[in-house]
């Protein structure tokens, strides 16, 4: 019996079928919270994580290398060990959860993909499916998860204006976009009435999980505006979003796993260094990500969230104080219940010669086999359970959860 | 009860009359203005929805005519006269792009001299925002030849190529030449050949100010912008070329860039020869990589930009170019997933033409799988497909003054004019728009749609004034006249629907919620 077809009959009784087991994951694992964020555009990973004793980098870098940490100056990278160094940008927000072992970075990580086209290698990591010479375009791999553990473990979320192709699938996953001022413009019988023209149509369950996700949004956006009323500053930008995904998904156990994308990563120009546009973009990607830990509150502690991008960038500037599409990424791991504050997966030191192809960070630690080991821990899954997820990726072999 | 009855018997002949005659009337009303079904599939996806103008053009002609009439090119000949009057007032209409940016990098020098940083800040603010005319003259235009155009084609051609080589009005100066290159660059080659077509794009300031060619130059590469050529533009991602290629391309590509300024270029005498310039397009031969390079197995010989006259002859004979555009064609205007036997003759036609846009095309149409009934009436509108078909069926006949609630719809449901960020363009099946978030948002601009009659015919509105609303909507859409036009395509669910609507503003928002006006 197919997945689907469990699916299909969870809603009429399918717990009488007995010996079967239904779902991968017992209920009382149900309040974990799981968030993928997609760096769309390939952020460049060497200037979150700054290798800061390698003297290639700074020599790759003329104009765009952060200063190694110096604790009187600003601009310099915070020293996470006696080899990395933070982007300054993240001081007061990541840096802060990475002290409290709430965050870590898994340096030379990401897909294997080589095509160095955004597109392509973006669909590549959503659809989880490994490298294989043709893409099937059936389903994203976050859609295979939530299909895997089915309806007794909560459902999921993309808070996207689009459904992106990591939730495309057999299940129905709704969306909403969190940028704007969401409302309900439907009454009762005019969604009767909208309901009843697609009944049979193959957009009907999309159509009825949009009106309804509408209804819910709308009213926790009431009590944001009731909140914001007492004082509090309203964030802008990605921290609001941020906040509010945490709030929907902190208030609501059908929102157990959501997805969020970020875009404007993609620096072939003047991408400045501890200051500049690389460094507004990061500063307010690490506000937000700590305004969403604060906002999950105790569903924190349950809560691991993951920020990936489709590639890394060129190790060195080009010529126009930008960088490239290149390969190797940095990999963010956050959560209340993690053993963070530090680095994890394979590690390798920079130089000429581990480069990939003499120009990119290299892939040790394959986001499959990271994510696997993620969605293992969190959902005791089975190796069988897994391959539905990533078809032959194996959990990587890492100790944070 | 006895004379109740009686009373109903003694109607019944009277109401029979009656109901005989609206029906003999409403099948007369039907021969002159409702098209069967399959017509009504045809017209939908020939143009961008049903409309008087189309539905008769298609009437008078018949099938085959209707769309091999439009296989040509003839610019805005094909607009009303009201139409192309306000085509013609616009100032992209009248003053040449480089004088525009001319005059903008005139004002923009004046602002070097205002010593206080926060004041030049807002005063450079104040610049951008009074050049965003040309944008949003731009988006004004396209949308009139969109909704008015007898050649129906020919603009959803213009829209298709933009979005294949497509650039964002968002990054840096684009926004200034955006109604320039759509004009110049895009427009005029929609039928054309290929080849020119993308040559066009290569020589436009805009797409070289977008992917970052005009940084392009020797010993200081910038391969995006011929990653981007080959993936997306013409090959493919599958397309079979190697990251050798690539570099290889981005060095041909060096010195390909831009003059905003109009000021010569100082250069060596050896090199004199080798200069290009035409409006605001430079191949300045002191920036290129005049090594021989070897691109796609083919040895080029280094000599200036003739070198990418060369590439774009190359790419245009190849296979994969071929195919890559007649599937994404066939994706467009036949379906999801066109049969491979359709593509496959496109894709013989376009290699026998020399890369003929409208030989390929004629190919599609000439099809018969092209017609058939799983295909015709089953593609999911892009939103950009649906505010326009909302717009032709709705506020049919009468030429809208305000474009503002259009161009808040098409941001509203994520496919705003020049606004994709990515070179990738906006996806064209229906996993890229029928999410639940697309459909809730649809249902709620039908629900604004039936009562911005008046904002439509209103004044036009700047992006910060709100023009009161000056018409009333239960005079501006005519219920039956609408409903005629659709009713062959409506199912039962949906006439039982539109039946409870209490009004005609609540009947308007769910005809253009229904999933018959989803799909074309």
């Amino acid at each position: 019996m197919s997945r689907r077809r469990f699916l299909g009959l969870a809603g009429i009784g399918a717990l009488a079928l007995g010996p079967i087991r239904l779902w991968a994951v017992p209920p009382a694992a149900s309040g974990t919270k799981f968030v993928l964020v997609l760096l769309r555009g390939g952020y460049d990973a060497a200037s979150l994580l700054v290798p800061f004793v390698s003297t290639l980098y700074y020599e790759s870098r003329p104009n765009i290398s952060i200063p190694r940490p110096n604790g009187a100056d600003p601009d310099a990278a915070v020293a996470l060990d006696s080899y990395w160094g933070l982007h300054p940008a993240l001081g007061s927000s990541v840096f802060a959860l990475y002290q409290q072992r709430q965050a870590l970075f898994v340096p030379y990580a990401g897909s294997q993909d080589q095509s160095r086209s955004h597109f392509h290698a973006q669909d590549v990591l959503e659809l989880g499916q490994g490298y294989g010479a043709r893409l099937d375009y059936g389903s994203g791999f976050l859609n295979r998860l939530v299909e895997l553990l089915g309806p007794v473990h909560g459902g999921a979320v993309s808070f996207t204006e689009n459904l992106p192709l990591v939730f495309k699938g057999n299940v129905m996953v709704s969306n909403r976009g969190l940028k704007g001022q969401p409302k309900n413009p439907f009454n009762a019988r005019q969604i009767d009435l909208l309901e009843q023209m697609y009944r049979g149509n193959e957009l009907a369950e999309g159509v009825h999980h949009g009106l309804e996700t509408r209804r819910q949004m709308s009213a926790a956006q009431e009590e944001e505006m009731v909140t914001s009323a007492r004082g509090a500053v309203n964030p802008m930008g990605f921290e609001r979003e941020a906040r509010r995904m945490a709030r929907l998904m902190a208030a609501n156990s059908s929102y157990a796993i959501g997805f969020v994308d970020v875009g404007g990563w993609d620096t072939h120009v003047h991408q400045g260094a501890a200051r500049g546009a690389l460094s507004d973009r990061v500063r307010s990607l690490g506000v937000g990500l700590a305004g969403f830990a604060e906002e999950m509150g105790d569903a924190w502690r349950n809560t691991v969230l993951i920020v990936i991008s489709e590639f890394g960038r060129t190790f060195r500037e080009n010529g126009d104080r930008g960088t490239d599409h290149g390969h190797g990424t940095v990999v963010w791991v956050l959560g209340g219940g993690i053993s963070g504050g530090c680095t994890a997966g394979e590690q390798i030191g920079v130089s000429a010669g581990t480069l990939f192809q003499d120009r990119d960070l290299p892939v040790l630690n394959e986001y499959r086999s990271l994510l696997g080991y993620v969605f293992t821990r969190l959902y005791a899954l089975s190796a069988s359970d897994l391959a539905f997820v990533f078809p032959g990726a194996a959990p990587g072999r890492y100790t944070f959860l | 009860m006895c004379s109740v009855f009686r009373s109903c018997t003694r109607f019944e002949p009277v109401q029979s009359l009656l109901a005989l005659a609206a029906a003999l009337l409403l099948r007369a009303v039907a021969a002159a203005a409702q098209p069967a079904a399959d017509d009504l599939r045809a017209i939908n996806r020939l143009t961008y929805g049903v409309n008087d103008a189309s539905v008769e053009a298609y009437a008078s002609v018949g099938r085959a005519s209707f769309w091999a009439q439009q296989l040509q090119f003839v610019g805005d000949a094909a607009l009303p006269q009201e139409a192309l009057a306000a085509v013609d007032a616009m100032t992209i209409s009248r003053v040449p792009a480089r004088d525009i940016v001319g005059a903008y990098e005139e004002e923009a020098r004046g602002l070097k001299e205002v010593a206080d940083g926060e004041a030049r800040k807002a005063k450079h603010k104040a610049l951008n925002e009074r050049y965003r005319f040309v944008t949003e003259e731009a988006q004004r235009r396209h949308l009139i030849r969109a909704l008015y155009s007898r050649n129906q084609l020919q603009e959803q051609l213009t829209w298709f190529w933009f979005n294949h080589f497509n650039v964002f009005q968002g990054k840096d100066k684009v926004r200034l030449l955006v109604a320039d290159y759509e004009e110049h660059a895009i427009r005029p080659h929609v039928f054309g050949r290929f080849r020119d077509l993308l040559l066009a794009t290569i020589m436009h300031p805009a797409m070289l100010v977008y992917l970052d060619n005009a940084q392009n130059a020797a010993g200081r590469i910038n391969e995006n912008y011929a990653r981007e050529l080959l993936e997306l533009h013409t090959l493919g991602v599958d397309g079979g070329y190697t990251q050798q290629d690539v570099q290889e391309l981005a060095r041909i590509l060096t010195g390909v860039g831009v003059s905003m300024d109009a000021k010569p270029i100082k250069l060596p005498p050896r090199l004199r020869g080798y200069y290009v310039a035409q409006g605001m397009f430079v191949f300045n031969p002191h920036r290129h990589d005049f090594g021989e390079k070897t691109f796609l197995h083919h040895r080029i010989t280094g000599r200036g930009f003739d070198e990418v006259a060369e590439v774009a002859d190359i790419l245009c004979a190849e296979p994969a170019t071929a195919h890559f555009i007649s599937s994404k064609l066939a994706v467009y205007f036949m379906g999801d997933a066109p049969p491979a036997n359709v593509v496959q003759r496109m894709q013989d036609s376009f290699l026998a033409s020399g890369g003929n846009i409208a030989r390929t095309l004629r190919a599609l149409f000439d099809s018969s799988e092209f017609w058939r009934d799983d295909y015709l009436g089953k593609k999911f509108k892009d939103p950009v497909q649906y505010v326009l078909s909302a717009l032709r069926l709705t506020y049919d006949g009468r030429v809208i003054t305000n474009y503002k609630p259009a161009l808040n719809w098409l941001h509203a449901l994520g496919e705003p004019l020049y606004g994709h960020q990515t070179p990738d363009g906006y996806g064209l099946r229906q996993k890229d728009w029928a999410s639940s978030e697309q459909m809730t948002t649809r249902f709620e601009i039908a629900r604004r749609f039936s009562n911005a009659g008046g904002r439509l015919f209103g004044p036009p509105e700047t992006e910060d004034s709100e023009a009161a609303h000056t018409g009333d909507l239960q005079t501006d859409i005519d219920r039956s006249r609408v409903f005629a036009r659709l009713q062959s395509l409506l199912g039962p669910q949906t006439v039982q629907a539109l039946s409870q609507a209490r009004d005609t503003r609540e009947w308007t928002a769910l005809l253009l919620s229904a999933p018959e006006f989803m799909y074309r």
